[in-house]
């Protein structure tokens, strides 16, 4: 068994799968549907798939209608990501992930982020609220 | 979360599935954020895209039997009026579906097809401490800062939810200790007109998140200038509420504004700021030519045409002028021969339209020139490149086809 960590359920749902860590801020409208490639410019992801993985980061940014949007083009491709977690929900990223059922978790406590490297195979359980490091 | 009976009743399915649908995404969102609770609302407005994924959880809730308790006033996809038929440069056919089933589903949700991101300003204005839910990165500013009305950032789907269920969770920006300022921005550049508070708005990045205080302001603002600052604000960054000292409600002084703490940190804005935005933030003209002028992110309003039309009656654009604004500002044009003005010199006024919409394909490839940011920020991924300026330059400009 690996380590657990607790969290607290955003949008329901489990999954597991690779980690892949973020430290800019998620517009998934930025992110190209036929692959999950991040497409923005200087963005920490620039380049790289995020499509079926556990994506760690610290939130999201830009208008009120772009993250359900990105993720509904991704959802098409079967590219959402597997789960994600978050450090900084705000209403339109939280709606976005209820509505696609894409399982979302955050308050990780600071030891998560110390112990979680890039790749590491991960298990979100939203709905038992824990985090667990395989 | 505690519900009263009605909310339980309209989650337990007592009034259809789409309700249901509608009420547990607002749990969900209400559980995220630890709301103790659902309080009602009589206010609504739905940041509308037209896009893909828009239409989809409308029609969702559309065929789930949803129908809205509050009518929402909606934001713009485009005129199909306009762009179909007799227009130079029809849609493809499917774009004009896509519309039509766009207005298809909000008409059956009930909503009120306003097709305007300017509520604030005419058609959809709350009183003061009252609960509402705005999506729209320049509404959900307006009402909280100018208005002193209380709505999250919803976005477009939990605004829609919120127009169903007739109730909000009661959280973040509902709540007095969460409106109060945290960051003091002092304004050191000449903000002589709406144009400077596109440019303050952009400066999100070195404003950074939180709360702002504005200081150094001029006393007299017009909404137009507001419209913009909140327009702004959320295409730089994410920004609920802002505090302008003395002159917004909540603002009567800077203690107050602050909640009587001390700010996180304060930062200066300098007319350099604003002018390097604006010289950086540009696309480059081709030997300084424009291939049309686009006003109208946020719509304009009836005075804004009304200015536009002074400068340029009886004279002949050099290049195409798009002037996007609300059905009533267009039918208020008609009415007061401000129209003919407008058309007799070679510029369109637009109703119900966004600059990010499909109706724009012929000018993929071109270099516009607009005093909004917004408006060239989201239609660059659509091929479309812009010139940022002041009106009166932007306007010139039409009238000349260049700039410097």
């Amino acid at each position: 068994m690996g380590k657990r960590f607790s969290c607290h359920k955003i949008s329901e749902g489990k999954a597991q799968a690779e980690t892949i860590i973020s430290k800019d801020r998620i517009m998934f409208y930025q992110v190209r549907p036929e692959d999950g490639m991040m497409e923005e410019k200087n963005h920490h992801l620039e380049g790289r798939i995020i499509a079926r993985k556990i994506l760690i980061f610290p939130g999201g940014k830009g208008s009120s209608v772009v993250q359900q949007d990105g993720l509904y083009h991704l959802d098409r491709f079967h590219n959402m990501p597997a789960a994600l977690i978050i450090q900084d929900p705000d209403p339109v990223i939280v709606a976005g992930t209820i509505i696609m059922e894409l399982p979302m978790v955050d308050r990780l406590p600071a030891e998560f982020y110390e112990t979680v490297k890039d790749g590491d195979t991960v298990v979100v359980n939203a709905d038992e609220g824990y985090v667990e490091i395989l | 979360m505690i519900l009263n009976q009605d909310q339980q009743a309209m989650l337990d399915g007592k009034f259809g599935e789409g309700t249901a649908y509608a009420m547990k995404i607002q749990v969900g969102i209400g559980e995220c954020f630890d709301a103790p609770r659902m309080v009602p609302i009589k206010r609504a407005h739905v940041a509308l895209s037209n896009q893909a994924g828009d239409l989809w959880f409308a029609e969702k809730l559309l065929n789930a039997g949803a129908h809205c308790r509050v009518a929402p006033t909606v934001n713009p996809g485009f005129c199909l009026g306009h762009f179909t038929g007799q227009c130079a440069h029809p849609v493809e056919e499917t774009d004009a579906d896509h519309m039509r089933r766009t207005d298809a589903a909000y008409r059956g949700l009930g909503a009120v097809l306003s097709y305007n991101c300017t509520p604030y300003i005419a058609t959809n204005v709350p009183n003061f401490g009252e609960v509402c839910a705005f999506s729209e990165s320049s509404a959900t500013p307006y009402v909280n800062a100018v208005w002193g009305a209380r709505s999250n950032r919803e976005s477009a789907n939990s605004a829609l939810c919120a127009a169903v269920t007739g109730c909000v969770p009661e959280y973040g920006l509902l709540l007095d200790e969460n409106r109060k300022g945290d960051i003091v921005v002092h304004v050191e550049a000449d903000m002589k007109s709406a144009y400077e508070y596109h440019l303050l708005g952009m400066m999100g990045g070195k404003i950074g998140e939180g709360i702002p205080v504005f200081t150094g302001l001029p006393k007299v603002i017009t909404p137009e200038a507001l419209r913009n600052l909140g327009a702004q604000l959320n295409t730089s960054g994410a920004y609920g509420m802002y505090h302008i000292v003395g002159f917004t409600p909540e603002a009567p002084d800077l203690e107050t504004a602050l909640g009587h703490k001390k700010p996180r940190y304060e930062v200066t804005i300098t007319e350099r700021d604003l002018k390097e935005f604006e010289e950086t933030f540009s696309d480059k003209a081709l030997n300084g030519k424009i291939d049309f002028a686009m006003f109208g992110c946020p719509h304009f309003t009836l005075e804004e045409t009304m200015y536009i039309a002074k400068h340029i009656e009886g004279k002949n654009l050099a290049v195409p002028m798009y002037i996007l604004v609300s059905s009533h500002a267009s039918q208020m044009a008609g009415r007061m021969g401000v129209a003919d003005v407008l058309s007799a010199a070679g510029a369109e006024l637009i109703p119900d339209t966004c600059p990010d919409q499909p109706c724009w394909h012929y000018l993929k490839g071109k270099t516009g020139i607009t005093e909004s940011p917004k408006c060239a920020y989201y239609p660059r991924r659509r091929g479309i490149n812009f010139i940022i300026r002041d009106l009166d330059t932007c306007i010139q400009a039409a009238l000349t086809g260049e700039v410097n």
